[in-house]
């Protein structure tokens, strides 16, 4: 089992190493270079002497390409243009928030889909059955930045009931120890706090999290059907176990691993890919650094921070391979 | 599949299409699938609003001839003049719409086209030479696929700059990995089969036996990845606009910056927010209507 974790982490060097290189190339391979991109129209040759020697554009590609390789080991993207700040610390600062939005977007998720799939697929062909398989379809098809609109527009400016951006009440004080706003209000046993965070989550949440509950409650519902059929269902039923052991320890727990597979793989793009949900709400996690940077061109964020989600999205893939073996022991054995 | 009479069979063995009958059979299922009917009407629905769009739409797009309607606090909703309503630089919304269709969909079809064609050359290449080409084309779309699609889109979009070209070129990249992964391993699949084994032992050549045997047999998979992304494709060309990454021209009408615009004003003129937002739902819905029938058409696990 160790061997089969340290030979994947080992398998990951050469991707990223890969990926450092690409990001590397990528930036210098703009007509005119990136400090006429960064600067755009006010663009004058002076300045962008000025820019090319104070981020090293100047230099032969051969010294700016060790540099580079030398400051990314050490994980160290420089200092960010438009924020004036370091790229590292800030990617650090921020992605508890978006772990936070992640977990909550998973929650709804797998507490919904999973119990729709399932119910579902015990009522195949019925009309509770096409209504799952409909909304589900919608799940996907829906943009979630216009599902976030809504919402915020419907609960939050109609309705009133839950606040439309952010992730705590301005007039609130809370102590950061963790940036988690749930982890840092139980530290300092403030319920109200605690409400006030869990409340800020909810919409962007339920926005981020459907997709994944719609693609989870598919694969549940095809995953229990395809176990509901298989002989050792028959088996338990006739030896007249209760349906509720049944379903409990034999169909679900069977049809488990491509359920398991997907929370992985949705999980991973939930940490890396809440740059629309973020955005909609204001959240001020990761994904709403790396889409403001997108639009003011600040490399260092996006070489920064496109590397740390990579890393992030094949280790949470990689923790997925684990799981499996965890789940199914043939895989184990083998 | 039913059992046929005498007569049937003998008719079908008569029949010289027979032979192409994969095909066939994969057309005669989309037809009689409800999923596909309604995918595909959806299709063509808004593929002629495309097409027509300067017939169709009752107002210029990019004309704001109504600007003195518009008020901080309140948006003229649809009317008998503008059925849709105006947007917040005092143009037609329902024209806006219909020309969104068009940028819409051929960034879509485009980007996703450029991805396909650009990821089954490099599987075609990996497939077909095998050796070190093809571990240096594996090892380039593991690069590429340790990065989510959209944030490698973003990536790829910071870098040409705002523009459509940008939106397109950004959606193609990521799907290059994926297009070449599946028709690679499709081929080797392929390669291994009786017909390929028969064709080699007859002395076809290694480059019609790439090229008119294990291609088109490799192309099924390649179909379904294509029909299920075209929706992906929409969708994420909406989020790019919408993050504010397509044309730096404001008046030309795209769906995801239509929506953009009015983040701020969804309490003044909902509707601006509503029209957009169900147009991409749609459009996207149709696709992937559409796309899960071409699934369940030509995979076999599929068929009951």
């Amino acid at each position: 089992m160790i061997r089969f974790v340290v030979r994947r982490l080992l398998l990951l060097i050469p991707i990223l190493f890969g990926l450092s290189i690409l990001l590397f190339i990528w930036v210098r391979a703009l007509p005119g270079g990136p400090a006429t991109a960064l600067l755009g129209e006010r663009a004058t040759p002076e300045r962008i002497a000025q820019i090319n020697k104070a981020y090293g554009f100047d230099k032969p590609m051969i010294t700016q390409y060790l540099t580079y390789m030398k400051r990314v080991t050490r994980f160290d993207f420089g200092q960010s243009i438009t924020l004036r700040k370091d790229v590292t610390a800030e990617l650090v600062r921020r992605f508890p928030a978006t772990i936070e939005l992640s977990m909550a977007a998973m929650l709804f998720a797998v507490g919904v889909g999973i119990p729709l799939g399932f119910m579902a697929a015990k009522r195949e062909r019925t009309w509770f059955d096409y209504g799952a398989v409909t909304a589900s379809l919608i799940g996907v098809s829906i943009p979630v930045f216009f599902l976030g609109q809504i919402l915020k527009w419907v609960f939050a400016l109609k309705l009133n009931w839950l606040p439309t951006i952010g992730r705590l009440a301005p007039t609130r004080e809370l102590v950061h120890h963790t940036n988690f706003n749930v982890v840092d209000s139980l530290l300092a046993i403030d319920g109200g706090a605690l409400w006030d965070a869990i409340k800020h989550l909810i919409l962007p949440g339920i926005a981020l999290g459907t997709i994944p509950l719609a693609i989870i409650a598919r694969i549940t519902r095809a995953s229990v059907l395809e176990v509901l059929n298989d002989d050792y269902v028959r088996t338990a039923r006739a030896k007249g176990l209760r349906t509720s052991t049944v379903n409990r320890v034999h169909v679900l727990r069977n049809s488990m691993l491509p359920i398991v597979t997907v929370i992985g793989l949705q999980t991973g793009l939930l940490l890396s890919g809440a740059v629309l949900t973020e955005t909609v709400f204001a959240w001020g996690g990761m994904g709403q650094l790396i889409a403001g940077a997108v639009l003011d061109k600040d490399y260092p964020v996006i070489q920064g921070g496109v590397m740390f989600l990579a890393i992030v999205f094949v280790l949470v893939n990689l923790v997925v391979d684990v799981l499996y073996a965890f789940i199914d022991p043939r895989i184990r054995v083998s | 599949m039913s059992v046929l009479t005498r007569r049937q069979r003998a008719d079908q063995l008569d029949d010289p299409d027979v032979a192409n009958s994969l095909t066939r059979e994969a057309w005669r299922r989309i037809r009689q699938n409800p999923l596909a009917i309604v995918g595909g009407t959806i299709i063509v629905f808004f593929v002629l609003i495309a097409v027509f769009a300067p017939m169709l739409a009752p107002f210029n797009p990019r004309s704001n001839a109504w600007f003195d309607q518009i008020r901080p606090t309140s948006i003229p909703g649809p009317s008998r003049d503008h059925w849709f309503g105006l947007d917040e630089g005092g143009r037609d919304e329902l024209s806006r719409l219909i020309f969104g269709a068009r940028a819409s969909l051929m960034i879509g079809v485009l980007s996703l086209g450029i991805g396909a064609v650009a990821g089954a050359f490099f599987g075609l290449v990996a497939g077909a030479f095998g050796g070190w080409v093809d571990s240096l084309i594996m090892r380039l779309t593991d690069i590429l696929l340790a990065v989510p699609s959209l944030l490698l889109a973003l990536s790829v979009a910071a870098v040409i700059g705002q523009s459509q070209t940008a939106i397109v070129v950004a959606v193609a990249v990521p799907n290059i990995p994926l297009f070449a992964r599946m028709l690679r391993s499709s081929m080797l699949g392929e390669r291994q089969k009786d017909y390929v084994t028969s064709a080699t032992s007859v002395g076809v050549r290694r480059r019609s036996l790439v090229m008119r045997h294990v291609v088109p047999n490799s192309l099924a998979p390649m179909l379904v990845q294509a029909s299920l992304a075209l929706s992906t494709a929409i969708i994420d060309a909406a989020a790019l606009s919408f993050l504010g990454l397509g044309s730096a021209d404001p008046g030309v009408p795209e769906w995801g910056r239509m929506l953009a615009n009015t983040t701020r004003l969804l309490n003044v003129a909902p509707h601006l927010a509503i029209f957009p937002g169900v147009a991409i739902l749609i459009t996207a819905l149709g696709f992937n209507l559409f796309g899960e029938a071409v699934r369940e058409a030509l995979d076999p696990k599929l068929r009951r």
